[in-house]
């Protein structure tokens, strides 16, 4: 039994309602909704495919990709707002050419914009893998993010 | 009626459960509405229908919000008519202004309420949507830029037609409509039936053209171009002429097509007659030899790729004959093309139908042979219009002429094939033929005829009882199946369309076609079949040479060249 199959079964005689906790569960495991994962519990609950995705992509909470070796949250909370961080986000997803939300092709980076990690006295801030980088700047954001490619090397 | 409501300072009888619109559209007050279709849950989502309620002094959703005793109603006021053109304002800010370009121009919602909500100016001005087209699909091609959100193909494709391969996706000012993992059309459990196009109310969802292939195969002088109509084409296509609903065009399509450039003009209820003659010849030849039943008919391709992706498991039930379209396409490609001293190569085959999963037919590979498609483009009705003003065909001023013969002589019970029910009526009648020798005393099967979502009778043949059912629209579809899942034996044979009322409510008809359109089409089928002379397809002369000078008999070895088809599972996301 695979690990989807594994988390549906602890839903016996499940319906629609079930559905969302279904996926919770998955992405706790999994860290992330894949399309097999997704497909199967479709199968599972007689619930068109599209449907899913519609209920999945409404909520924030739900990641398609697997999460990259490095995690990189971006803060978008008021302070780091107002002190640029909407140019941090920028920089970082032309540097790494993916989108917040995605993982970069080589499973090195991920990006995630996140509300307030409660750091607002060193914003713009950034956490990777739970490091924080303070005040960053679309001059840093470079450095920040060679530092961690060549630790991968 | 139960109470009464007051609008515009009139008092008007309300039931119980109506909605306000219901009441006021009863009373003959029209309120515009974009997101809400007759008979399906009301969303409210697009508040176009806004209402005031004067008591509570709030703007109010007539679609969802349920009449209410002693309820004092403005339809038109000041508030309402600004809200309402402010609505199509912030509906026009983001959508792209390339009207002139659209092959839904003059055919519009969008564009319609925002002439009568005299929108003159730009007011708003926001950020074009951006978004790619979905070009994977053999049928149907997705702009979901022109997408103003309205849902109903949403619903359609979930209620109507039981497939869900689109839905809402993302959330507030990122929502769009689309498949699951933004995959192409073509890899969705989409079964290119058009129902979708039938509802949007933009350009978001249109056919996949085949204009430029035609045009060139009309100028290659190598080539000799021909093209058949379906059944359901001459009654269906007058709205689309701006002539009166249910007018037979027959005579004038023939000229018309004529004019256009085609060298032969064929009807393809010609091959629903050959259709039925190896249809029924199976269907008895399942019957006395015990083969699988119920058998189902597959004329349609959108219900042929239901079975493939949802239930493979009726797929040994799918009778093998091709539809008439693939039928005749084959026959031109070899009988005709032999006749005439033509490589199958030589000819280019045009086929005209009601229908946008035919395109998807028409190019799948079990209906080419030696890499040659038996039929090169397919027109729906509304393409087959623009087509002929391109050519400027005046469709008022033109003589009637008669189809080319041979392929082109019908039976009325091909002709029905147009209408739900007609495949299992003209089946009937030649399976009677065969199994009694004698021909039926009342043509007319009428338990199989008419709008209902499913028809069932049983038939008396010479002692052989014959259970039959007829369904349109695929979730209708879906619930007899479920019931021969659940082991129900008395139905031998079935006929499955899966647009509603068959081919003339097909994908690929005119664009806001009325339900008494849709019946002024169907009696117009009844007509010709009351008034013309055969209606049997086995007694359609040219059927009858076509079996003595090429085909031998029914189910004979050239029919199972020719003729029949395979069927196979698909594995698409669903």
């Amino acid at each position: 039994m695979n690990v989807v199959q594994n988390i549906i079964s602890k839903y016996p005689d499940c319906g629609r309602d079930s559905l969302i906790p279904i996926l919770q569960d998955i992405q706790v495991t999994e860290g992330y909704l894949s399309k097999k994962s997704i497909v199967e519990v479709g199968k599972h609950l007689d619930i068109p495919v599209s449907k899913i995705f519609g209920v999945a992509t409404f909520y924030n909470q739900f990641r398609f990709e697997p999460y990259g070796k490095y995690h990189v949250q971006v803060c978008r909370g008021t302070a780091c707002h107002v002190l640029g961080s909407s140019t941090v986000l920028q920089e970082l997803e032309k540097h790494l050419k993916v989108k917040a939300g995605q993982t970069t092709r080589d499973g090195v980076f991920s990006v995630e914009v996140v509300a307030c990690i409660g750091a607002c006295g060193l914003a713009p801030v950034i956490c990777v893998n739970g490091e924080f980088h303070a005040k960053v700047t679309s001059q840093t954001i470079k450095e920040i993010l060679d530092h961690y490619k060549n630790l991968g090397e | 009626m139960d109470f009464t409501i007051n609008i515009n300072n009139k008092k008007l009888a309300a039931s119980k459960g109506e909605t306000i619109l219901e009441v006021m559209n009863r009373n003959g007050i029209k309120v515009p509405t974009l997101c809400h279709i007759k008979d399906a849950f009301p969303t409210g989502a697009c508040r176009m229908c806004v209402v005031e309620d004067e008591k509570t002094g709030k703007l109010i959703t007539s679609c969802s919000f349920p009449a209410e005793p002693d309820m004092h109603i403005q339809t038109h006021s000041a508030r309402v008519v600004e809200s309402r053109k402010t609505i199509i304002e912030l509906l026009l800010s983001n959508h792209p202004d390339d009207c002139l370009y659209c092959v839904r121009n003059k055919n519009c919602e969008l564009q319609d309420l925002s002439e009568e909500l005299h929108v003159t100016e730009r007011r708003i001005r926001g950020v074009k949507n951006k978004a790619n087209l979905d070009l994977s699909s053999a049928s149907i091609v997705r702009d979901p830029e022109k997408c103003i959100l309205c849902g109903r193909c949403v619903y359609t494709c979930e209620e109507v037609m039981g497939v869900a391969c689109i839905d809402f996706i993302n959330r507030g000012n990122k929502s769009v409509i689309g498949t699951a993992f933004h995959q192409g059309l073509n890899t969705s459990s989409c079964i290119n039936c058009g129902q979708c196009i039938m509802v949007c109310p933009t350009g978001a969802l249109t056919e996949k053209n085949h204009f430029a292939q035609i045009q060139e195969a009309l100028n290659n002088p190598k080539k000799r171009v021909v093209v058949q109509y379906a059944p359901s084409i001459t009654v269906s296509m007058a709205e689309e002429l701006g002539m009166k609903p249910g007018v037979d065009i027959n005579g004038i399509l023939n000229a018309a097509l004529r004019k256009v450039g085609f060298d032969h003009i064929f009807d393809s209820s010609f091959s629903a007659d050959l259709t039925i003659m190896e249809e029924s010849a199976e269907l008895i030849h399942r019957i006395q030899n015990g083969g699988t039943l119920p058998m189902i008919t597959s004329c349609c391709p959108g219900w042929v790729k239901y079975a493939e992706e949802f239930v493979p498991e009726f797929i040994p039930n799918l009778s093998s004959c091709k539809s008439p379209q693939q039928m005749m396409g084959a026959i031109i490609k070899s009988y005709f093309a032999d006749q005439e001293n033509l490589k199958p190569s030589d000819i280019y085959s045009v086929a005209i139908m009601p229908c946008t999963a035919k395109k998807f037919e028409a190019q799948r590979e079990e209906m080419t042979r030696e890499g040659i498609s038996d039929v090169d483009a397919v027109l729906t009705t509304r393409e087959l219009a623009k087509f002929l003003k391109l050519f400027g065909v005046d469709m008022f001023n033109i003589k009637p002429e008669l189809v080319d013969s041979p392929l082109g002589f019908r039976s009325t019970a091909g002709k029905l094939f147009g209408a739900s029910g007609g495949v299992m009526e003209a089946a009937i009648r030649t399976a009677y033929h065969s199994i009694t020798g004698k021909e039926m005393v009342d043509f007319q099967v009428s338990a199989v005829r008419g709008f209902d979502g499913r028809k069932e009778t049983k038939l008396d043949i010479d002692g052989l009882e014959l259970g039959v059912a007829v369904v349109n629209g695929m979730a209708n579809a879906i619930k007899l199946l479920d019931e021969l899942k659940g082991g129900r034996r008395d139905i031998h044979f079935i006929e499955i369309m899966a647009c509603p009322g068959g081919c003339i409510g097909g994908g690929g008809q005119h664009i806001g076609t009325s339900e008494e359109q849709l019946k002024a089409r169907m009696a117009a089928l009844y007509r010709i079949d009351e008034t013309e002379r055969i209606k049997v397809s086995h007694k359609n002369p040219e059927i009858i040479d076509l079996y003595k000078n090429f085909l031998e008999k029914p189910l004979g070895h050239k029919s199972h060249e020719l003729l029949h088809t395979t069927y196979h599972a698909r594995e698409v996301v669903k």
